[in-house]
């Protein structure tokens, strides 16, 4: 089901982030997200996330699917030209993926191959509106397509913690004006900012969905405070983390989670849970949150 | 030396929109060698703004363009007339666009693309650089080029992923998109960013051998 449906039924809708592995068993990672199924309205699998190499989004948005998981399949634009991206867009079509989220990506040089040709042939702007000229029967060149028309649902990204935060909010009005249908966000931690950003972008009339990284530990809030571009996370909420015992800070981290995602949902249309490697803890985090 | 082409008049109407007064800025170095400055080229564009209806405030030919402390000397000279003009039509390559934007707080639109056949700008290790894409977006940027100054070259906007103001590939690199960001406000420009802007054509990365065979490169032969 496309996204875009989930958000018309007015609820908060939960998509949560699968990273597939540097490998090739996936069974397990899957095997985790299955208990998901009625909790989470979909999963957005990374392409290569943080330019890591690893198993595609197109194969794991399949097999998602192929276990009645809906999938958002990501696509960036860092190394592959639009010649890739137009055939691998067609390619999620026949494989009956609905939903996209088009992203620019990071640079290679910040990833495990750093020597890797940076391609960035197209930005997410132009990949949002060369996916709605596919669904419009053309591609890139004004080649007509033959037969049916593919059709998604497509989705964007924003940081609302960037600074200066307008370049982001006009690049964010034009990727609507483009064709994204929602957007997902940096992880959020200080809720009124989130709701100024909210404000802001009022006049976009597209469905926003707050991010959330769960926080494992104060040295990873303290990491993502020096070198994640738009996260804060406040000095109390890493207090809070750290002055519990050890043997506690899971507890503490889920209840930290929940009581953000609590605060954002009203604030917002949906949230975007990155557990990075808890997923078995979003069923209980969601419970608290009281979704 | 760069090689550059003039861009087509039309395209140059549409980059000057409704503005009237237009300082006409040459250059004397590689672009007279191409045609796209000098006296001769300069005296025709000049014509063909006329005959658009435009008024051409004044015309300056300077030597190298690129060469940023000469054009900021010139320039001063000018400072009355340039006042009175609501932007600059510089013919020169992308160096020659991005040196003077950064020495006069005045919009200025490149009248040529430059080429990508190899070469160095007349004079000036400046930071102005230029890759010759073939299809110069100067004009939208407020002369600060998105090619070279954003590691992943994008058109449409800041990643995302600068922090402090600085690039995510490298920290002690500005954000490019940041500071065409910072130059287009300064200017009241800031619009030009709410349009989609086009994909670069690449095909226009390798022009037809016969470029080659201008004046400069045939004595190379």
């Amino acid at each position: 089901m496309k996204l875009v449906e989930r958000f018309k039924q007015s609820k908060c809708v939960i998509t949560c982030e699968v990273g597939p592995p540097k490998g090739i068993e996936i069974e397990k990672v899957i095997d985790e997200l299955v208990p998901l199924q009625n909790k989470v309205d979909a999963f957005n699998v990374t392409d290569l996330q943080s330019s890591v190499m690893r198993v595609g989004s197109l194969a794991t948005c399949r097999l998602l699917k192929d276990r009645g998981l809906e999938p958002i399949m990501q696509l960036t634009c860092r190394d592959r030209n639009r010649l890739a991206l137009q055939s691998d867009v067609l390619s999620a079509a026949v494989l009956g993926i609905e939903n996209l989220l088009c992203l620019t990506g990071d640079h290679p040089t910040l990833g495990d191959h750093p020597q890797a040709m940076p391609v960035f042939d197209l930005d997410s702007v132009q990949l949002l509106l060369a996916v709605k000229a596919l669904m419009d029967g053309k591609d890139m060149a004004g080649n007509d397509l033959e037969g049916r028309r593919p059709q998604f649902c497509l989705g964007a990204v924003v940081n609302p913690g960037a600074d200066p935060l307008e370049p982001q909010i006009i690049k964010m009005q034009k990727k609507a004006e483009a064709g994204a249908q929602f957007f997902q966000t940096q992880s959020v931690y200080e809720v009124d900012k989130f709701a100024n950003f909210m404000e802001k972008v009022k006049h976009v009339k597209v469905p926003v969905m707050a991010g959330l990284v769960f926080l494992k530990s104060p040295a990873m809030a303290k990491f993502m405070n020096a070198n994640v571009a738009g996260i804060h996370v406040p000095d109390a909420i890493i207090n809070e983390l750290a002055g519990v015992e050890k043997e506690k800070r899971v507890e503490k981290s889920l209840e930290i989670s929940a009581r953000l995602i609590k605060e954002l949902k009203g604030l917002c249309q949906g949230i975007h849970i990155m557990s990075l490697g808890w997923e078995r803890h979003i069923s209980t985090v969601l419970e608290m949150a009281d979704l | 030396m760069l090689y550059t082409e003039n861009k087509p008049m039309d395209e140059i109407l549409d980059c000057l929109g409704d503005e009237q007064n237009i300082f006409l800025l040459a250059c004397n170095g590689c672009a007279d060698v191409c045609e796209t400055g000098g006296e001769k080229a300069l005296s025709a564009i000049k014509a063909e703004l006329e005959k658009a209806g435009k008024n051409v405030t004044s015309t300056l030919l300077v030597d190298f363009l690129c060469n940023k402390m000469l054009v900021a000397t010139r320039l001063a000279r000018e400072m009355d007339k340039l006042k009175r003009a609501d932007s600059i039509l510089a013919m020169t390559c992308g160096v020659g666009v991005q040196a003077v934007s950064k020495v006069v707080d005045k919009v200025v639109h490149p009248a040529a693309n430059t080429v990508s056949l190899g070469g160095l700008q007349g004079l000036w290790p400046s930071d102005e650089r230029c890759q010759a894409c073939g299809d110069c977006a100067l004009d939208y940027t407020g002369g600060i080029c998105p090619i070279t100054f954003c590691a992943k070259s994008l058109l449409n906007g800041p990643c995302g992923g600068a922090q402090d103001g600085k690039c995510e590939v490298d920290s002690e690199k500005d954000c490019g998109w940041q500071l065409i960001y910072e130059r287009l406000e300064k200017l009241g420009r800031l619009e030009n960013l709410q349009k989609a802007y086009k994909p670069r054509d690449h095909s226009k990365m390798l022009p037809a051998e016969s470029l080659r065979k201008t004046s400069f490169y045939d004595l190379e032969k």
